[in-house]
């Protein structure tokens, strides 16, 4: 081979191995994307039914309810407008507290109820998750947060 | 009038960072030697003004002059005072003076170490130096001034942020921060490269300490900060992929390909756009990691700026950053980066795939960082990329790496065969082969076949660092006993090797082997995790000196021996009312036991987590080995002596 021909012979496996490379990272991308959905939203029947998704809202006051002999934990969210139910089975982050906001990841059960794996609460009393601050917003313009300094 | 004292050294600072950038850079471009010579010593003296800024600050932490807004937001009178230092750079303004002050403290290194360097690439290299200090100050001063006055005081402060009242805190922001300004050096390097048209070996040799330097401490910073996730966050995870996270990461890859490009140019005077662009990419991307962090489009424990200003400023600085310098590359660089030619197979070639490796491991962690940031400035919806992209994507990447790395290392220089590679690493490889079935032989059925895997290849570091040290202490094969051919860039090469393999040894072991269980425990209880029994023995509550604890006395033991007692907290700080989670931990080399406490559940019983992780150390005692490879490399005679400017040498070693 000339060196021409070695250099487009490099160039063209380096091509190969990027669009390979490309599309790898393009899948394992769009397997592991999770789209949020507010309260409200779930209701009018805009979120997956298979699929993992995110959902954020205050905890409805009152409606935490604790399982007698397990982790399990039930509660409700609300934009303001539509609530969800939400169940979880493990330990509640630090900040988890009735009247604040969460964000939890999961998927909605055939009852329509959503089992979370995971809820996250912000490292600051005041804090509200953004998404959940654009949703409350989105559902009820008229709504404000008590004290929420952002 | 303190506060107004370091206020004014602030303004100062960025009057002399004009000076010291001007100046120097329009001296270079006319030939004024004396104009050049302003460089140095505006350099020093724009240092010692923001130190005196920073010391301003600290000592208005001190005393608690709740008068500065700053101060008053961070701090409390009953806060240690070890913190109240800490505070300093608790939050947004002073961690940008830390920023500034890092950066201060690099150029002033370069105003002292550069004895052999000519006077137009000194002179140079601390102008650009100057100009992104010159960024920086402005960007404190017009948004983000921490010697603010509040018209009314408050009687007490807000707080220190209780996550960040912590030892592992204390030093993680500085060491962190010193890493990430660190790349600067090699950023200003490679653009005083462009602009004076010339790019030789000896620049190679120039750079590589200052780059190996801050490769360590941010390979250290982001240890501690994975550590300290680990036993503050309460969750028992070592590393979350949070979008901070992230951004460290970034510029370690980038920098860890720069750092192999770099002696790629030195040894053999080729790879030198690529170097210069991972020099530019390096720093860029600590740039976006400082954008990230302290713009406030990130959502975490580290983003307190929530004025869009300042969001808007870094963007714009890291813009002329990238744009100025991508722009000069592309117009100087052909002239200046000529270099010399290999051979398809060569370790020129295992090297170079392994740094566009790492440039697309950091593109995969790119992708997933700012897609969802990108998204949402957009207004096309909220989205979040969970774990395992990047892990799947990490593992992916990984293993050719680790592969190329080992082949790479018995791979000559200039020119190579397949035949005589293969001949030379049949053992090597067919011993790690082996290894790998025999590790998964040993192991427990479920995930053992990925575990064997990972282990296979951490042996594969292994064996390709002792076959490099055997080749050049074995008196047979090529001549003599090569001794004096362990220098210590070698040496540090193969200590920082064992280190990654030994951080790869903790991760696929933790990963195979933990144990969570989240639980329901009252005292008087006992829960198994493995062949360990956890005894929930009592519960008492504390006063602290800014927060109220309830603690949760555990006694484990194996086989009826007592291993280890532990009293995981629940602290709640009385000032933010915040709650946090103390855990409980028995470390040790081969596993850590670990019991976190969750919320009182009602009847004197908690939710608690008991975990046993398998080698979790061996994550940050890897990356603590590659960072003393790192110390050990920079430590090279070759380095400092090399003053001959005789360019091209192309001393083609093994």
């Amino acid at each position: 081979m000339t060196p021409r021909q070695r250099r487009l012979w490099a160039v063209v496996l380096v091509l190969i191995g990027m669009g390979i490379a490309t599309a790898l990272i393009l899948t394992a991308f769009n397997k592991n994307l999770m789209y949020f959905y507010s309260p409200s939203q779930i209701s009018a029947g805009e979120a997956p039914q298979e699929r993992p998704f995110r959902v954020g809202g205050l905890v409805v006051r009152g409606s935490v309810k604790r399982a007698p002999n397990s982790l399990a934990v039930h509660f409700t969210l609300t934009d303001t407008i539509k609530n969800v139910d939400v169940t979880f089975d493990g330990i509640l982050p630090d900040l988890f507290r009735e009247g604040q906001g969460i964000v939890a990841n999961g998927k909605l059960g055939g009852d329509g109820v959503f089992v979370a794996s995971e809820v996250l609460a912000k490292h600051d009393e005041n804090y509200m998750p953004p998404e959940v601050a654009a949703a409350l917003k989105k559902s009820n313009p008229n709504y404000r947060h008590n004290g929420a300094a952002p | 009038m303190i506060p107004e004292l370091g206020h004014f050294a602030l303004v100062l600072a960025f009057a002399l960072a004009v000076v010291q950038s001007a100046v120097p850079l329009v001296g270079v471009a006319r030939g004024y030697g004396s104009w050049m010579s302003v460089a140095i010593p505006a350099a020093r003296a724009q240092f010692c003004c923001v130190a005196l800024a920073f010391a301003t600050l600290a000592y208005c932490f001190y005393v608690s002059d709740f008068s500065v807004a700053y101060v008053a937001q961070n701090s409390n009178t009953q806060l240690p005072t070890p913190y109240r230092l800490s505070a300093v750079w608790g939050a947004h303004e002073g961690s940008l003076l830390l920023w500034v002050l890092i950066l201060g403290v690099w150029t002033t290194a370069v105003s002292f170490f550069n004895k052999g360097l000519p006077s137009d690439i000194t002179a140079t290299v601390i102008g650009v130096m100057g100009l992104v200090s010159m960024a920086f100050l402005l960007f404190l001063l017009l948004t983000s001034n921490p010697f603010i006055r509040l018209a009314s005081p408050p009687a007490d402060g807000a707080d220190l942020n209780p996550l960040l009242q912590d030892p592992g805190l204390v030093v993680h922001p500085p060491i962190l921060y010193t890493g990430y300004v660190g790349f600067s050096v090699a950023f200003a390097f490679a653009m005083a490269a462009l602009i004076r048209g010339r790019l030789t070996t000896q620049w190679a040799r120039w750079v590589r300490p200052w780059t190996v330097m801050a490769w360590t401490f941010l390979t250290l910073g982001i240890a501690l900060g994975s550590w300290w996730a680990y036993y503050e966050l309460g969750w028992g995870g070592w590393w979350f992929w949070d979008p901070v996270e992230n951004a460290s990461f970034m510029p370690w890859l980038l920098g860890t390909a720069l750092i192999h490009s770099l002696a790629v140019t030195e040894k053999r005077g080729t790879f030198k756009n690529w170097t210069v662009l991972l020099a530019i990419g390096a720093f860029a991307l600590s740039l976006l990691g400082t954008f990230l962090v302290r713009s406030g489009v990130l959502t975490s424990v580290h983003a307190f700026a929530t004025d869009p200003a300042r969001g808007i400023f870094v963007l714009a600085i890291l813009g002329i950053a990238i744009g100025g310098s991508l722009s000069l590359f592309a117009w100087r660089g052909p002239q200046a980066l000529a270099g010399a030619g290999y051979g398809a197979v060569s370790r020129e070639t295992f090297l170079l795939a392994n740094s566009l490796l790492l440039a697309v491991a950091t593109s995969t962690v790119l992708l997933g960082t700012l897609y969802p940031l990108v998204l949402d400035a957009l207004n096309l919806g909220k989205i979040s990329v969970g774990p395992p992209y990047f892990n799947l994507m990490f593992s992916i990447v990984m293993a050719p790496l680790v592969l190329l790395l080992g082949i790479g290392q018995f791979s000559r220089w200039k020119g190579d065969t397949l035949a005589r590679i293969g001949l030379e690493l049949k053992y090597a490889l067919s011993g790690c082969v082996t290894l790998g079935f025999v590790c998964v032989a040993m192991l427990k059925p479920e995930g053992r076949l990925a575990a064997g895997t990972g282990l296979a290849f951490a042996f594969w570091i292994l064996a390709s660092v002792a076959a490099g040290l055997w080749q050049r202490i074995a008196p047979h094969g090529r001549g003599a006993v090569r001794l004096n051919l362990l220098s210590p860039a070698f040496l540090g090469q193969c200590i920082a090797h064992t280190g990654f393999a030994l951080s790869i040894i903790g991760i696929v072991l933790t990963s195979y082997e933990t144990v969570d269980l989240h639980t329901r425990m009252a005292p008087g209880e006992t829960k198994n995790v493995g062949p360990y029994a956890f005894e929930f023995v009592k519960l008492r509550e504390y006063k602290g000196p800014n927060y109220d604890a309830t603690e949760g006395t555990f006694r484990i033991t194996k086989d009826g021996a007592l291993v280890a007692e532990l009293t995981p907290e629940k602290r709640n700080y009385t000032v933010r009312a915040m709650p946090m989670t103390e855990a409980g931990i028995a470390p040790g080399l081969t596993r850590d036991l670990y019991i976190s406490m969750g919320e009182p559940l009602g009847g004197g019983a908690w939710s608690v987590r008991l975990h046993y992780k398998a080698f979790v150390r061996f994550i940050w005692l890897g990356a603590l080995v590659m960072a003393l490879g790192g110390i050990v490399a920079i430590g090279d005679r070759r380095f400092r002596l090399a003053t001959r400017t005789s360019d091209e040498r192309h001393t083609a070693k093994a």
